[in-house]
């Protein structure tokens, strides 16, 4: 299974990644051979089996009691952050 | 050509939890910007999200109070997408497998005919945070406070065709949840609003048209008027030879328009699959049955009893039952009521002054009926002096008012003001004889055949008594003397 | 007694108990030959000699104050993917060059109450994707048996610091083979328990499903050890389980009369170097001679761990590796023009190739039209390779097969081809997707590298699984290799 660049370019938008020139044909090629390997999975015979969402059978979501556990520490959460201002996370300016 | 409007509703509504779905942080709204924002609804590189047991058993309530199937084994799911309320760059939802499948509520049309609208699914997701435009040059500020708090989205069949039908749907399901107590249904906060899928075919049509959707919509004025304007857009491009465009629309209420998102302009591809973080829920039958026991009388349930028990109007009893506080409240002035010997209060003139009077004030007050300024047992003593003709019903709201401003009962006020209603013949009639006196060019008129001015009379003899002749006498003594 | 450096955990642990030597005396020594050696190796991300010597000085007035567990004073490092509060948390990566963690993950947590030191934060594949440790934003590490060769990975700064005596164990994760692979290449002990047995709150994720932590040592004994102070139950990861911690060192000495050993038949295939093979067979002949009986096994499905595999993890990883934005903490590009921009360029320039590589094949095989074709069609496969293993435990108590196909390679053999580099994983991913423990021990030298075999269980089949390593360890001494020059 091979992919073109047009492949690329939309897969990396849609994974918010900036690729260069020079990086695409890189991708073009490692991914085409990437999916050249999964291709090998179409030799199973999948049609009497579920897929598996979990590496252990049986189990099942816990549930947590409802109370408040956390406390304000946003000073010190926010010390890891680019860009703060009163308290908000600040990025170029959303247009909706 | 004659159009038909489709509208179906997506509504979030926030659940009542004490903590995040998700997380130990407080829920709390109006919290300074960040401050129940902690590792879990950061993201922070490592954390994990496990699972509020309230959450789930909210969720659970809902589907059965809708007689919706509620789902032994539900998953939860990841929907991606980029952007900066939503700090994984995911959000955890359901999307194959919900809790809740199915239901149904009634709401009853403007003709008091009754329509059954289906639900399709209701499933637990997270909000997100919130976006801050203002005070900020240039930028956008984030605050994730409402990030990871529990949300149920509820999510209709397209069965409305009117934004009167979706205001009903809104407001039956926001009835719905507060009964329930899984949601506090303020919407100025936030804590319920919808999405609105509308779409326009010519009547008669099978196949629907193109939909747009029309994003958080906070009051039932904006749902109806951004239908309105939306189904309007929608029959003028249609008209004039265009095509719909299935997009995602903002309602502008400066400008009460709705317009394209341009950030939302991209086709989205949400890639969902089931997070591996989390495990099947799975619920069985001892808990459903533990939850269906905690129900509480339902909306629909209530105002069938009110119209058994109290012969009301259908229309009465939907209004009253609209909140639980206003039954409850209109059920204790009853309950009081009863324990009065020898005086009658009529169920219609309690249900009347509630819906009437006592919602004026509250109304013009802005203030909910649980923190009325009169008690339900002031009520009763009220309309027991109605009753028993003390006073009379048009007085009974100015005795209302002066109670709500003064805080004094009834009693006191009829007493003080001198109130008291005239029930005395001779009284009343000396106040017709000095009216009649008074005006004998009009009693003159009336005597030769000019019944309308009956009504002038009545009015001066109330005059007269400053309002305080009981009615009925009034009427009786009034025609006959005027007769001669 | 031998030099600090030259000791077990379990010798540290008598050592230390026994006040012949203090915490602060074995941290110092160990702290001296991290330092040493960071230059040749590159083993270490950060060196956290400040707060190790604290940590030690409190270690020895609990052993003072005869206060203390059988970790108390002992060094270790920590693979840089689990938090540390107030020390830098990288993941090897550029987009967390400058993280410092405000709280620590679970596996941490729990060492540090058990008393265990830190001497620093161990070099790794970016984000744990990579099999030499090549992909490192702090540059590759170095194999202590050989310098030009990788250590394998994402492990691999673990792997070399306890090969080369630098540390007397280190924790690791294993997401298809990160902590087996680098443990057999630089010639140690890797134990990667059963998902869910150890709590991944804290630890970076990759691919949630398949990840898991554990740990690398010179021994099965010093992993008994170190494994019943990590693992357990945490109310934190919705995914660990609550099972109680058995006592991983009271099974360690049974004897193996009687038990049956599996000998995978599709690992034995054309891959694999042979000199690996004879090494194998030879353990399985010591095994034999203390009462195992080895009998073939066949998972037919196996061969197709590698492509199912890379549907899996990636689609986690593209999912996983969202969260980092640029906003709340990590990389942020200059200047973004807009939103999109800060996006696509702050993870352009924080991410590296292999990791750009493993999200766009997960954003790829999750997209609309591919979901069914790709991601379900590998979970569908996942199950089939875990019903090859249930039924082969109903046959046998563990599987035998060689950890890698071949001994370490040489720095930049790999690295044009990504198939080529996944394929080193061919025998260690089938454990991760059905969620089984295994270990890899040293099992020969090669040339003069290590080659090494794997045992894989059932699910919480850990104390089997050590307990026929350490009967292994007992008649052998693989493990006991020290590279030249590293005495």
């Amino acid at each position: 299974m091979s992919l073109n660049r047009s492949d690329i370019v939309n897969i990396a938008r849609l994974a918010r990644l900036a690729l260069t020139e020079q990086e695409i044909p890189l991708y073009v090629e490692g991914l085409s051979r990437i999916m050249g390997l999964v291709g090998e999975l179409d030799r199973a015979d999948t049609s009497q089996v579920e897929p598996m969402a979990h590496p252990l059978p049986g189990q099942r979501q816990r549930l947590r009691f409802d109370s408040v556990t956390e406390t304000d520490r946003h000073e010190l959460y926010q010390r890891n952050a680019p860009q703060v201002e009163a308290g908000l996370y600040l990025v170029p300016r959303v247009i909706e | 050509m004659e159009w038909e409007t489709v509208i179906g509703l997506e509504i979030h509504a926030q659940l009542a939890t004490q903590s995040k779905i998700f997380s130990g942080s407080a829920t709390a709204y109006g919290a300074p910007a960040n401050a129940q924002a902690n590792l879990v609804d950061l993201a922070y590189p490592g954390v994990l999200p496990v699972l509020n047991a309230e959450a789930v058993r909210m969720a659970v309530k809902f589907g059965l109070a809708i007689n919706a199937r509620v789902m032994r084994r539900s998953i939860f799911a990841r929907k991606n997408y980029f952007y900066p309320d939503l700090p994984k760059g995911y959000q955890i939802s359901q999307y194959e497998l919900p809790i809740v499948c199915g239901g149904a509520v009634d709401i009853v049309l403007d003709d008091g005919t009754v329509k059954r609208i289906d639900v399709t699914r209701a499933h637990l997701e997270e909000d997100a945070g919130k976006s801050l435009h203002e005070g900020i040059a240039g930028l956008t500020g984030v605050d994730l406070n409402r990030a990871g708090t529990p949300l149920i989205e509820i999510v209709s069949e397209p069965e409305m065709r009117s934004a009167r039908e979706a205001i009903a749907y809104m407001k039956k399901i926001h009835t719905l949840v507060r009964y329930l107590e899984i949601c506090d249904g303020n919407m100025q906060e936030g804590s319920f609003r919808c999405d609105a899928n509308v779409s326009v075919r010519a009547r008669g049509a099978e196949k629907l048209g193109t939909r747009a959707e029309i994003k958080n919509l906070n009051s039932f004025r904006f749902v109806e008027k951004a239908i309105n304007y939306e189904v309007a857009r929608q029959i003028e491009l249609l008209e004039g030879g265009g095509q719909v465009v299935q997009e995602t629309r903002l309602y502008d209420a400066d400008r009460a328009e709705t317009r394209s998102m341009r950030s939302k302009e991209e086709a989205n591809d949400y890639r969902y699959f089931p997070d591996p973080d989390l495990l099947p829920v799975e619920i069985d039958q001892l808990y459903i049955d533990t939850v269906c026991a905690s129900l509480p009388e339902l909306p629909d349930q209530k105002a069938q009893r009110l119209r058994q028990d109290f012969a009301l109007s259908a229309y009465d009893a939907g209004v009253l039952t609209s909140s639980a506080e206003l039954a409850d409240y209109f059920e204790t002035v009853l309950e009081k009521a009863a324990s009065i010997p020898d005086i009658v209060i009529s169920p219609k003139l309690a249900a009347n002054t509630i819906m009437g009077e006592l919602a004026g004030l509250l109304n013009r007050d802005g203030i909910e009926i649980s923190g009325s300024r009169v008690a339900p047992a002031a009520l009763t003593k009220l309309l027991a002096r109605v009753a028993d003709g003390t006073i009379s019903g048009k007085m009974a709201k100015d005795v209302l008012e002066a109670m709500w401003e003064e805080g004094t009962d009834a009693d006191a006020i009829i007493e003080a003001r001198g109130w008291r209603q005239i029930t005395d013949d001779s009284a009343i009639a000396a106040a017709i004889d000095a009216v009649m006196a008074a005006n004998p060019s009009q009693l003159a008129q009336y005597r030769s055949g000019k019944d309308k001015l009956f009504g002038f009379f009545v009015g001066q003899a109330m005059k007269a008594t400053q309002g305080k002749a009981n009615p009925a006498r009034l009427n009786e003594l009034l025609k006959k003397k005027l007769s001669g | 007694m031998s030099a600090p450096h030259d000791m077990s955990v379990a010798e540290l642990s008598a050592a230390l108990q026994a006040r012949q030597l203090s915490s602060v005396e074995v941290t110092r020594a160990f702290l001296e030959r991290v330092t040493r050696h960071q230059a040749d190796l590159n083993a270490f991300i950060s060196i956290t000699a400040e707060a190790a010597l604290v940590e030690a000085a409190q270690a020895d007035a609990r052993l003072r104050a005869k206060d203390a567990g059988p970790l108390t004073g002992v060094p270790i490092a920590h693979k840089d993917i689990f938090c540390t509060r107030g020390e830098k948390t990288t993941c090897g990566s550029r987009m967390l060059a400058n993280f410092v963690s405000p709280y620590d993950a679970t596996v941490v947590e729990r060492l540090r109450a058990a008393g265990v030191v830190m001497l620093g934060k161990t070099n790794m594949d970016e984000f744990a994707m990579g099999s030499s440790n090549e992909t490192s934003f702090f540059g590759p590490v170095k194999n202590p048996w050989d310098v030009a060769r990788v250590p394998g990975g994402s492990s691999g700064g673990s792997a070399a610091a306890v090969a080369a005596r630098l540390t007397p164990a280190a924790t690791a994760t294993d997401t298809g083979g990160s902590i087996r692979q680098p443990a057999a290449l630089c010639g140690v002990t890797g134990l990667k328990p059963t998902y869910g047995r150890v709590s991944r709150f804290g630890m970076v994720a990759f691919a949630s499903s398949l990840d898991q932590g554990g740990l690398i040592t010179r021994s099965a004994e010093d992993a008994a050890l170190l494994l019943g102070a990590m693992a357990g139950f945490d109310e934190r990861d919705s995914t660990s389980v609550e099972l109680p911690v058995p006592d991983y060192n009271g099974v360690l000495g049974q004897p193996i009369k009687g038990l049956k050993i599996g000998v995978l038949k599709e690992f034995f295939d054309k891959g694999l170097d042979p000199e690996i093979e004879q090494h194998i067979r030879a353990a399985l002949d010591l095994l034999r001679s203390q009462g195992a009986v080895i009998k073939d096994v066949s998972l037919p499905n196996l061969p197709l761990s590698v492509p199912t595999y890379y549907v899996v993890a990636p689609a986690e990883c593209s999912s996983n590796l969202a969260r980092f934005d640029g906003v709340r903490y990590g990389h942020r590009c200059d200047n973004p023009r807009d939103l999109l921009d800060l996006y696509q360029r702050s993870r352009g320039e924080g991410f590296g190739a292999e990791v750009k590589r493993r999200i766009m094949t997960g954003t790829y095989v999750l997209s609309a039209g591919y979901y069914d074709a790709f991601y379900l069609k590998a979970q569908r496969v996942r199950q089939l390779i875990s019903n090859d293993f249930e039924r082969a435990f109903h046959e046998v108590d563990v599987v035998i097969g060689p950890t890698t196909p071949t001994t370490a390679f040489e720095l930049g053999a790999k690295t044009s081809d990504p198939v080529t580099m996944y394929l080193n994983d061919i025998y260690t991913i089938g454990a991760n997707l059905a969620g089984l423990p295994a270990i890899s021990l040293p099992c020969g030298l090669s040339h003069g590298l290590p080659t090494a075999m794997q045992i894989i269980g059932p699910h919480f089949g850990e104390e089997r699984l050590l307990n026929v390593a350490h009967r292994y360890q007992l008649e052998s001494d693989w493990h006991r290799r020290v590279p030249p020059g590293f005495a």
